[in-house]
């Protein structure tokens, strides 16, 4: 079973940027990345995450009436056990600067970080992707798949909060009622942003070049036809976080049951004062004094739901990425069926 | 100062440079990003040094003055970036430094020195952005002594062998910014599942079709047969596995109802955690 180290802490929020005269009454609707960043992520992620480790890096960009554009990005150095005084603040502040000398657009647009077959879905993530986009509106997570990325296409998502789910961060009020009331759905905590690529002329000049320079085979792995090792991993991921949902579950159903029993209880308690109280009267002593039932009772603690959501957004990010997979590698099945029947 | 730019006169004196995609993308947006009044940028190249091979994986811009006489670098600056970078990746060592431009001038020499001064032996790398010449000309060179010992002595730029070298991510993702050069306004959106495995296979179809045209130019007598492309080609049709069609279904069958049972599976789970949902907010 493989180990997941998770970065306790991640890139600090900046303080107070101004964003250039946009409104921000829509959030963003498109995402646009230039292709120097995808470049940066794929190599930050190739010679620093090895294993199962997640990496993280800040974007930089500007917006653009509706779009984000992120212009470039820099890596963010992994949480190693020899570097606790390490800070982070000083690390960004020190690169922003230095960033700026150079005229590369210094402002904060959020964040990225690589996943493991797709959990990111994490208590983690969602405070620092509250934090960033409660300072600043339009930043998004980048979610980078570098195992389905060697599979054959780029795999690169960008995720916001819902405003709704911003609502509930901000009150920090993650317990049944608050979550109740807002009617959040695990399919409501994030928003996806449809991602485009642009690339500058001089760098389109740049990748005619290197075609022509460099005629690497192309090595076709979209169309390789191995499922097993993917499935089984997806899938071990996916009953790990099925068991903690029904251990949360469990929990939630011995609470619910510990309250009825309660209020039971109460009830019975307030019915025997009554019926002694009653009798009390007809003997003509006082009535015992009403007690407070609810201090006597004290409710139990309802279970944390906030939890419980996480893991119901993973379990069904899981579930999208297996059945992607499992599309594609029908077709491809279907594609070696008729190539064999061909033949025969 | 003499610089060889005979394009056939490859080094066989010092290491071949290998340099990733990031490198050089990352030369053309500080191009882009230069200071007004500008007429090249400068930068610093990292990476790791190997025996017979110097493999470039990284790069920043240093802000420097350029004028008719004088050269000045911010220095404090590009150390300060070196720290900054090699906190992330402990494994990068300054290898040398790029200038955007056709030639290489006096100033590239004092600048050389000073990353003589950082790193042994350091890589200079000519990008030409302004594609004076039509191409961009990414070339390497290398610093040696020429000249009589003890009396007049320079300094002569040897060009070094350009290789690109690719992770196999990147080169997905090289893949990927290739399509934006034939979009209209140079964007590409990202596809999903199942277009792609479409795009891949209308790309062999592609391929196929090119090499059908050539069999039949072959057999209509147009072209001269090649023996080595009939050798490939006979590789070709023999690597489709040749399997009773009772295995092949089988297999076929058992894959499909691999993926099919754990298509359901996840459907299932997805409705379960839906009504989970559903249930608690009763």
């Amino acid at each position: 079973m493989a180990t997941r180290k998770e970065t306790p802490s991640t890139p600090t929020a900046p303080m107070a940027s101004t964003s250039p005269g946009a409104t921000l009454d829509s959030p963003v609707k498109q995402i646009q990345i230039e292709g120097l960043v995808v470049l940066k992520m794929i190599k930050h992620y190739q010679e620093e995450g090895q294993g199962s480790e997640v990496v993280q890096g800040v974007l930089l960009g500007l917006v653009v009436e509706d779009r984000l554009e992120i212009t470039n990005c820099f890596p963010f150095p992994q949480h190693t056990e020899d570097d606790a005084d390490f800070d982070e603040v000083q690390y960004q502040m020190e690169m922003m600067r230095s960033l700026r000398h150079v005229n590369i657009d210094h402002l904060h647009v959020g964040w990225y970080q690589s996943t493991y077959y797709g959990s990111f879905v994490s208590r983690a993530l969602l405070d620092s992707q509250f934090s960033y986009q409660h300072a600043i509106e339009e930043s998004v997570v980048l979610i980078y798949d570098p195992i389905k990325t060697a599979r054959g296409s780029l795999s690169l998502k960008a995720y916001r909060l819902t405003p709704k789910l911003m609502e509930i961060c901000k009150e920090k009020d993650f317990s049944a009622e608050g979550l109740k009331k807002a009617l959040i759905g695990f399919e409501h905590m994030f928003e996806e942003v449809p991602i485009v690529i642009k690339n500058s002329h001089l760098i389109n000049v740049l990748m005619w070049e290197l075609e022509e320079k460099c005629t690497v085979a192309d090595k076709h792995e979209l169309l390789n036809l191995s499922s097993s090792n993917h499935l089984e991993k997806s899938l071990q991921l996916l009953m790990d976080r099925v068991d903690d949902m029904s251990q949360d579950i469990v929990k939630y159903n011995t609470y619910s049951r510990n309250l009825s029993k309660q209020q039971q209880q109460k009830h019975q308690y307030i019915q025997r004062r009554q019926q002694e109280n009653a009798q009390r009267q007809t003997r003509g002593e006082t009535p015992l004094p009403e007690e407070d039932v609810s201090k006597m009772f004290k409710p139990p603690q309802p279970p944390p739901r906030m939890d419980t959501l996480l893991i119901a957004g993973q379990i069904n990010n899981y579930c999208q990425n297996v059945k992607e997979f499992t599309s594609q590698n029908l077709g491809k099945l279907f594609m070696a069926e008729a190539l064999q029947g061909h033949n025969s | 100062i003499k610089d060889l730019t005979d394009e056939w006169m490859m080094s066989v004196y010092g290491p071949v440079v290998k340099i990733h995609p990031v490198v050089l993308a990352s030369i053309g947006d500080s191009y882009e990003r230069r200071n007004e009044g500008a007429s090249r940028v400068i930068g610093t190249l990292l990476g790791t040094i190997d025996k017979h091979s110097v493999e470039v994986t990284n790069c920043f811009s240093v802000p420097h003055n350029e004028s008719e006489d004088e050269v000045a670098v911010d220095m404090e600056f590009a150390k300060n970036m070196y720290d900054l970078h090699k906190r992330v990746s402990p494994s990068e060592v300054i290898v040398g430094w790029y200038a955007t431009g056709f030639e290489i001038t006096e100033h590239s020499v004092l600048i050389h020195e000073y990353y003589s001064r950082e790193a042994t032996n350091p890589i200079h790398l000519t990008m030409d952005t302004a594609l004076q010449s039509g191409k961009m000309n990414i070339r390497a060179y290398v610093s040696a002594q020429m000249g009589v010992p003890g009396k007049t002595v320079g300094v002569m730029f040897t060009p070094l062998s350009v290789k690109y070298k690719y992770y196999d991510t990147e080169r997905i993702g090289v893949d990927l910014l290739q399509r934006t050069r034939d979009a209209p306004n140079t964007t590409n959106g990202l596809t999903s599942d199942l277009c792609q495995v479409g795009g891949a296979a209308g790309r062999v179809q592609d391929m196929l079709a090119t090499v059908l045209t050539y069999i039949e130019d072959v057999l209509s007598g147009k072209q001269m047969a090649d023996n080595s492309v009939g050798r490939y080609l006979m590789d070709l049709v023999n690597k489709v596995p040749k399997i009773t069609a009772e295995d092949f279904e089988t297999m076929l069958n058992s894959n499909i109802n691999d993926l099919l049972m754990v298509t359901y599976l996840s459907n299932l789970t997805q409705a379960q955690i839906a009504l989970n949902e559903k249930i608690v907010v009763l």
